[in-house]
């Protein structure tokens, strides 16, 4: 039994929309408690838009611009840009979007703000797939995951988003996830107290979309971390490279069988799963090497 | 070609001198929309390049590099973007300006819908340039008419100085409704014609054009969200008050061009009448075709013709009342335009025929597609066509003219 001293502000309320036991749920619990209250948030359509709550309701006791789904960075800069000249340096700006909206048709302006290194912490809540629909496939599900688009398992792997958003060299990126609230709300908080842009990619376990139990998303997210599927790590400015939470010497397996999305997986494709899995950690630790001593050059 | 012609009645001739404070300056159409945003003190400029735009974005960089201009210049990577962002920056609670043409508009077309729900009062010029496929640069209107039912008002200008005046209209209109407004000109014809032009001088625009502050914004110390899912009977009563502040758009933008004109001398009306007195017959038109209209006119005239002008400058709302209004008595009315859509004809021919619809002893309508692509309609075509106009039968359809 782990426990946590989380230093939470009562910003993220219950009696919000989420499915019972929802991942993504508890992790906008964390990013917004630490976030505080002196924040405007931007929300696409995405599951947290839905837990966000319905006109006039909100389960956030902070302003909440809803935006469209490929516009998140864009929206969040606009408000960024307007603070400053209204001499409202110490507002927090926070995107809280969803993969979809992240990985797929909100990239552009997402490359665009890391580009001019607005003024934001974008948290994309990652639940590997448009779950709010109905479960479709997005360029963050993994290889071979069935979803309602890709009934024979997705033929391509997920991409790397975290990698992506380092090689624009931004002042902050990490990967997190709800099985790991303690690292999770510690990199919020410090992104938080950064300036520019901050991007953080959590891994947020979708139960129905994924087919896990309903008492399963923080099991499973910690499996994902535990097994190397899903490191946990920060970068800085594009280079300094910091691994969290690395594998545990489990196999991926035991993180594919608590899901019915891998249940169609023959011995053959666990095994290429864990070989994907075991290389991609490998480059990791490769790149931690090669970028450590660096001097920082802007 | 047909702005160059255009209007020695609209500017004060070249020697005369501005009044006190003002700038009389040779610019092109697009670096007078530049002029006429700076003197509105936008906070925030989100823009993307775009031919025919991008004078207005470059010349507002160097007004912002030299000094002049005191501005966030967002440097988008999209125009899709670029509105994302004035739209939260006009929420946010500052004053906002863009500027786009084309295909940049269409890429806008999601946001454009999403600033007027959202009741953000920006102000945006369109450059007007023929759509593709296949690509063209010429002028032609139909980007901005294909964006009617957006709910952004529209202005429609005929030269540089029309649209730096229109430009500090529009915000005082927009910010009066809460609607976003778009000032529209033309590719070449006026974007890139080089006219003088008065700049009204900063004391004179910021007496005319007060401190944008918005009842509501985003802010922390509000609380106010904006864009939550709404069930049908808000959305109902949503769009309700939306058409609304259309509705009141028309008198806010007389009084805003009257006010303008006791200010700054200039004034244009939401439309205007050309020699119509005892007319047989009023040609009309909007944007550049306007000026060489109004030589035709003064042509046709000379030769004995009764034939008049009516330029439609606010294009949305549409006025109807005010167009009745102009053409009652009036038994024939032709338009010309360059605006095409396919299964539907003029733009402007339908839009006039639908607010003419039910009016008692109504004009006959002609509907010419004159100049389409951006081919030239000189003042001596226009009178050809008019003449043409005065013994034809009308037709339902739009008829195109080479």
């Amino acid at each position: 039994m782990h426990t946590y001293e989380l230093d939470e502000q009562k910003v993220f309320n219950s009696g919000h929309n989420a499915c019972p036991g929802c991942g993504e749920a508890l992790a906008v619990r964390y990013v917004l408690n630490t976030m505080g209250p002196n924040t405007i948030g931007v929300i696409p359509p995405s599951c947290i838009a839905i837990i966000s709550g319905p006109q006039p309701y909100s389960s956030m006791r902070i302003p909440v611009y809803q935006t469209t789904l490929e516009a998140s960075a864009a929206s969040a800069a606009g408000i960024s840009r307007a603070l400053k000249r209204q001499g409202k340096h110490d507002v927090n700006v926070l995107a809280l979007a969803g993969d979809g909206g992240t990985y797929d048709i909100g990239f552009q302006a997402l490359s665009g703000a890391a580009e001019r290194n607005e003024d934001m912490v974008y948290v994309c809540l990652d639940n590997e797939g448009y779950m709010n629909t109905g479960a479709q496939k997005s360029s963050s599900t993994p290889y071979l995951a069935v979803t309602s688009s890709t009934p024979g398992g997705k033929p391509s792997d997920k991409k790397d988003i975290a990698e992506i958003m380092a090689a624009h060299r931004i002042p902050y990126v990490a990967t997190a996830t709800v099985g790991y609230p303690d690292d999770l709300a510690r990199k919020v908080a410090k992104a938080r107290d950064m300036k520019g842009m901050r991007f953080i990619v959590v891994l947020t376990p979708c139960l129905d979309g994924w087919g896990v139990a309903d008492d399963g998303a923080v099991r499973v997210s910690r499996l994902a971390v535990d097994t190397g599927f899903f490191p946990l790590y920060e970068v800085e400015d594009g280079e300094r490279y910091t691994i969290n939470h690395g594998p545990k010497g489990i196999p991926v397996e035991r993180y594919l069988e608590q899901q019915k999305r891998y249940r169609h997986l023959d011995e053959d494709q666990v095994k290429e799963i864990q070989a994907g899995v075991d290389h991609r950690w490998s480059l990791l630790q490769a790149r931690v090497e090669s970028m450590a001593g660096q001097a920082r050059i802007r | 070609m047909s702005a160059t012609v255009a209007t020695p009645r609209r500017s004060p001739p070249a020697n005369q001198a501005p009044a006190p404070g003002d700038l009389r300056l040779l610019l092109s159409g697009n670096h007078a929309v530049s002029y006429g945003a700076m003197r509105a003190r936008p906070e925030v400029v989100p823009i993307y390049p775009i031919t025919p735009q991008t004078p207005i974005a470059e010349k507002i960089s160097d007004l912002q590099l030299a000094g002049d201009f005191d501005v966030d210049l967002m440097t988008a990577e999209s125009e899709h973007s670029a509105m994302s962002a004035c739209i939260t920056a006009s929420l946010t609670g500052v004053r906002v300006f863009t500027a786009t043409a084309s295909q940049g508009l269409f890429l806008m077309h999601e946001m454009l819908h999403y600033a007027s729900g959202a009741r953000a009062p920006i102000v945006m010029v369109n450059v007007n340039r023929t759509i593709g496929s296949p690509w063209g640069f010429w002028p032609d209107q139909t980007d901005s008419l294909a964006q009617r039912d957006t709910g952004w008002i529209q202005y429609y200008t005929e030269n540089g100085q029309e649209s730096l005046d229109t430009v500090i209209q529009a915000f005082k209109v927009a910010e009066e409704v809460l609607l976003p407004a778009m000032v529209v000109h033309e590719a070449f014809y006026v974007s890139h014609a080089l006219e003088p032009v008065t700049v009204p001088s900063q004391e004179r625009v910021d007496a005319y054009l007060p401190r944008f502050d918005p009842p509501h914004k985003l802010d922390t110390e509000i609380g106010e969200s904006w864009g939550n899912v709404v069930n049908q009977d808000m959305f109902y009563r949503h769009r309700k008050d939306l058409g609304a502040a259309m509705n009141q758009v028309l008198e806010a933008s007389v009084r805003a061009d009257a006010d303008y004109k006791d200010a700054m001398g200039r004034g244009y009306g939401i439309l205007e009448k050309y020699r119509t007195e005892d007319a047989d017959m009023l040609i009309v038109a909007f944007g550049a075709m306007v000026g060489s209209a109004r030589v035709a006119v003064d042509m046709l005239r000379a030769a004995g013709k009764a034939v008049g002008l009516l330029k439609i400058k606010l294009f949305r709302p549409f006025p109807v009342e005010a167009v009745r209004a102009a053409v009652a008595g009036v038994p024939r009315l032709v338009v010309m335009e360059r605006n095409f859509s396919p299964g539907g004809g003029g733009v402007l021919h339908q839009e006039l025929k639908a607010a003419l619809y039910g009016m008692p002893d109504p004009p006959a309508v002609h509907g010419y597609l004159a100049g389409v692509g951006g081919v030239n309609v000189s003042p001596k075509k226009i009178v050809e066509l008019a003449e043409k106009a005065l013994t034809d039968e009308p037709v339902p359809d739009s008829v195109w003219q080479r």
